[in-house]
């Protein structure tokens, strides 16, 4: 008969008394230290939540809400800014079912925050009824998109496609509209604003600078010394400047350099700036990827018979690839917070938007901090989600550990 | 035989590689000097129309606008290129200032992190959040138009009486003003910084070559102490005086003055940027294997020898180059100074292009220096690095 050995019970875990003294209290100057950062903890605490629901008057952010969501989009075309929403949460909600942890604390966040807008009690003649019925069918489309993203038929690739087409429908279609159509009558970009113009500078630009930026790196590791220099050339010219230089390149030197028939848009331009920009920072992630694919990849797919092409497109690409999607998040991150720059450029993003409304309103004028509060939060929510995915992933590839 | 028969075919030249290379790199040559060409033609056009030539005489003209604040004599009879360098000394001066101060922000921030005090390490991490995940320009107008719009009038001065007083003119500092014999006086500090760090290399070496203990340490502190000491007699005993600023009328006289815009700047600059620096402050020291503290313990080095020769010089390794990388985005990031109405390197770039109408001209001028700005720190770093990476075979 066999005695399984008597195991002693593993440690009670420790008690709250305990973890105050290892944690806090280690040392008589960790105690001290705690002792000053408990203090200057709790009199910020009370500051700013009296700040905030007593001394703050939120009115230029209240009283026109619409504002910052889409700019001066008219109010009667209003619907497809909505429509264009409905895609992108039924999207979030997809993702989430397909990448599950990944996307998962920003779709439930998201689904609560619209749930909690459209019950939000502001008392604006701006929020009318149907928008806050609108607001509250998000969550429930966000939660539709998860059932369907769970099941076995969805994969990846599918929701990639319905993103790309998305992003393709919204921008060019939905949202411009046409010249001489009844249902989608023309509007111009320079109604646009708000949350709008900052995320469609942010996605466009670096939905569109990744192919740029993965030519260029390809072409900084090219064997022709030609096709070298000119990628080295231009991504080490468009690191060194700041941001503004190129965007103001983009905004005003540009049309000095165009036939004088030629006129691109205001917001095109902004945008042309930000893929330039954005190109030449993806390049380098994409070329410290490539430069971490072994030689004996190439050398197996060339014994192979594979084509430089094939080697590159089908073996050294994809990895490398894999490899930088942390980095990627993290550029997008920043470049993210890096459309605000287009306001010095006189575009209405989010913060021209909140400009806008201080300045045209004299009652505003000492309101500066509330307003921009309230930017600072929005871009804090967004980055930080996408911050949170960037580490899941970069657990789950395991790149920091190699 | 097989191999003849192999090496006798000739390539044809649609497949032979050479001349593959050599016609891809001539057709993306004819691409990219065509487009230039076409975009050159097109701003001639335009330049003759308007009549903008494209030269650099007019850096010599009256500018005729007023800069603010200028840390070299400057007034609006001078030149547009003194404008030009009065914009580059301002981005200059206050990339200078605020890397100093994102260091020393972020490495205490860094340090704060890594604290075992459950608290400490918390504030840190909200600090570092806080600051990552806004724009910079949103926390320029948050301490611009927020905090130092809202600072009270003179005569309501936030004071530190004697030494600074803060109202919305911005910050009055008390601040040493070289007297009679102040020459003497720096002369003998910087001769007394200089023969520390010989005294320190040489007798270094004599401990390092004899083995013989110098205690080069302190040997160095006393030179670097006592030389200036005897600077301050020989100087006649009062140097350096106090220069504190005073409320005269309706302004503050004297001391140093530093501007809204200026310290708005500075401190946006310096706090944001210093949530990196603490990232990579944290990254550094975590690189340091464990095991390589546990070898210096087992051989029997203190505590501040296990730091300064074991932990320092690998941490140092990671540190450096995202460091400098993080310095050389402060410095592109004054150029949001525009916004806040801090005249640098940018902005007056911009007042430039309006008052002389040379957009292209000034435009290539503004971007090549932020260009030789970036090439140096990329020099200085690429010097650096090849010293300090293990050489390993």
């Amino acid at each position: 008969m066999t005695v399984i050995p008597q195991e002693s019970a593993p440690p009670s875990p420790p008690g709250a008394l305990e973890w105050i003294r290892k944690n806090l209290f280690s040392t008589w100057y960790n105690g001290l230290l705690t002792i000053a950062g408990g203090t200057l903890v709790y009199f910020s605490l009370i500051n700013i939540i009296t700040w905030v629901f007593k001394t703050a008057d939120w009115r230029p952010i209240t009283v026109a809400p619409l504002l910052y969501l889409v700019g001066q989009y008219p109010r009667e075309e209003l619907w497809r800014a909505g429509i264009s929403m409905l895609m992108i949460t039924f999207l979030v909600g997809m993702s989430w079912g397909v990448w599950k942890r990944y996307v998962r604390s920003f779709a439930i966040f998201l689904g609560i925050l619209l749930a909690f807008l459209a019950v939000f009690p502001l008392e604006t003649p701006t929020i009318t009824r149907p928008i806050r019925v609108f607001m509250l069918i998000n969550p429930f489309l966000i939660y539709l998109g998860y059932r369907i993203g769970r099941t076995r038929r969805v994969q990846g690739r599918h929701v990639v496609t319905l993103w790309l087409v998305a992003l393709l429908l919204i921008p060019l279609v939905i949202l411009p509209g046409f010249n001489n159509s009844s249902l989608l009558p023309k509007v111009p970009t320079t109604v646009w604003g708000g949350l709008l113009i900052t995320l469609l500078l942010s996605v466009g630009g670096i939905v569109l600078s990744f192919p740029f930026g993965i030519l260029l790196a390809l072409g900084r590791r090219s064997s022709l010394p030609v096709v070298r220099l000119f990628s080295i050339f231009f991504i080490e010219t468009v690191r060194a400047v700041p941001l503004v230089t190129i965007l103001f390149m983009f905004s005003v030197i540009l049309a000095l350099f165009l036939p004088t028939e030629a006129r691109i848009d205001r917001v095109i331009r902004a945008l042309m700036g930000i893929v330039v920009f954005s190109a030449a920072y993806t390049a380098e992630n994409v070329r410290g990827g490539l430069q971490a694919i072994p030689m004996g990849q190439v050398e197996a797919a060339k014994a192979l018979g594979l084509k430089n092409f094939h080697t590159t497109g089908l073996i050294v690409l994809p990895q490398a690839l894999r490899l930088v999607i942390p980095n990627i998040v993290g550029q997008f991150i920043s470049l993210f917070k890096d459309t605000t720059l287009v306001y010095i450029v006189g575009i209405n993003d989010l913060l021209g938007i909140g400009n806008a409304v201080l300045n045209l309103n004299p009652e505003y004028v000492r309101l500066q901090m509330e307003v921009y509060l309230f930017i600072a939060v929005i871009f804090w929510i967004f980055s930080y989600f996408m911050s949170y995915a960037s580490l899941q992933l970069e657990k789950a590839l395991g790149v920091g550990e190699r | 035989m097989v191999t003849d028969e192999y090496s006798s075919k000739v390539i044809p030249i649609w497949r032979d590689e050479r001349v593959l290379k050599a016609v891809a790199q001539i057709i993306s040559s004819i691409i990219v000097f065509a487009i230039i060409y076409w975009a050159i033609n097109n701003f001639i056009e335009i330049t003759q129309q308007r009549g903008m030539p494209l030269t650099y005489g007019f850096l010599n003209e009256a500018a005729g606008f007023p800069i603010a604040e200028s840390f070299i004599p400057y007034d609006s009879t001078m030149s547009f290129g003194r404008a030009v360098l009065v914009g580059l000394v301002n981005t200059l001066v206050v990339s200078a200032v605020g890397i100093v101060l994102a260091t020393v922000i972020g490495f205490i921030v860094g340090l704060a992190r890594l604290s075992s005090n459950w608290l400490i390490s918390r504030i840190a991490l909200i600090y570092i959040e806080f600051h990552r995940n806004i724009p910079l320009l949103v926390l320029l107008f948050l301490w611009y138009f927020g905090v130092f719009n809202k600072l009270p009038a003179v005569k309501q001065s936030i004071a530190l009486p004697g030494f600074l007083y803060i109202n919305q003119r911005g910050f009055y500092i008390i601040w040493p003003q070289l007297a009679e014999g102040g020459a003497l006086f720096v002369a003998f500090v910087v001769a007394g910084f200089v023969l520390a760090i010989i005294t320190w290399v040489v007798l270094r070496r004599i401990r390092e070559v004899k083995g013989k203990e110098t205690h080069y340490g302190w040997v160095s502190l006393g030179v670097l102490i006592l030389v200036p000491l005897i600077g301050w007699f020989v100087s006649g005993g009062e140097p350096i005086l106090l220069d504190a600023p005073v409320l005269k009328g309706f302004n503050f006289k004297g001391g140093l003055r530093l501007t809204p815009e200026f310290t708005a700047l500075l401190i946006g600059l310096a706090m944001y940027t210093a949530a990196f620096i603490a990232e990579v402050f944290r990254a550094g020291i975590l690189a340091v294997q464990k095991g390589q503290i546990e070898a210096a313990r087992a051989v029997g080095l203190g505590y501040s020898q296990i730091l300064s020769l074991i932990i320092v010089p690998q941490a140092m390794r990671v540190i450096i180059p995202p460091l400098i990388s993080q310095y050389l985005n402060l410095t592109k990031n004054t150029s949001l100074a525009l916004a806040i109405g801090y005249q640098e390197l940018f902005a007056i770039g911009k007042v430039t292009i309006n008052q002389a109408g040379r957009a292209v001209t000034v435009f290539i001028l503004i971007m090549a220096i932020y260009l030789i700005i970036s090439l140096l720190t990329s020099l200085v770093l690429n010097i650096y690095n090849k010293r300090v990476q293990f050489i390993e075979r």
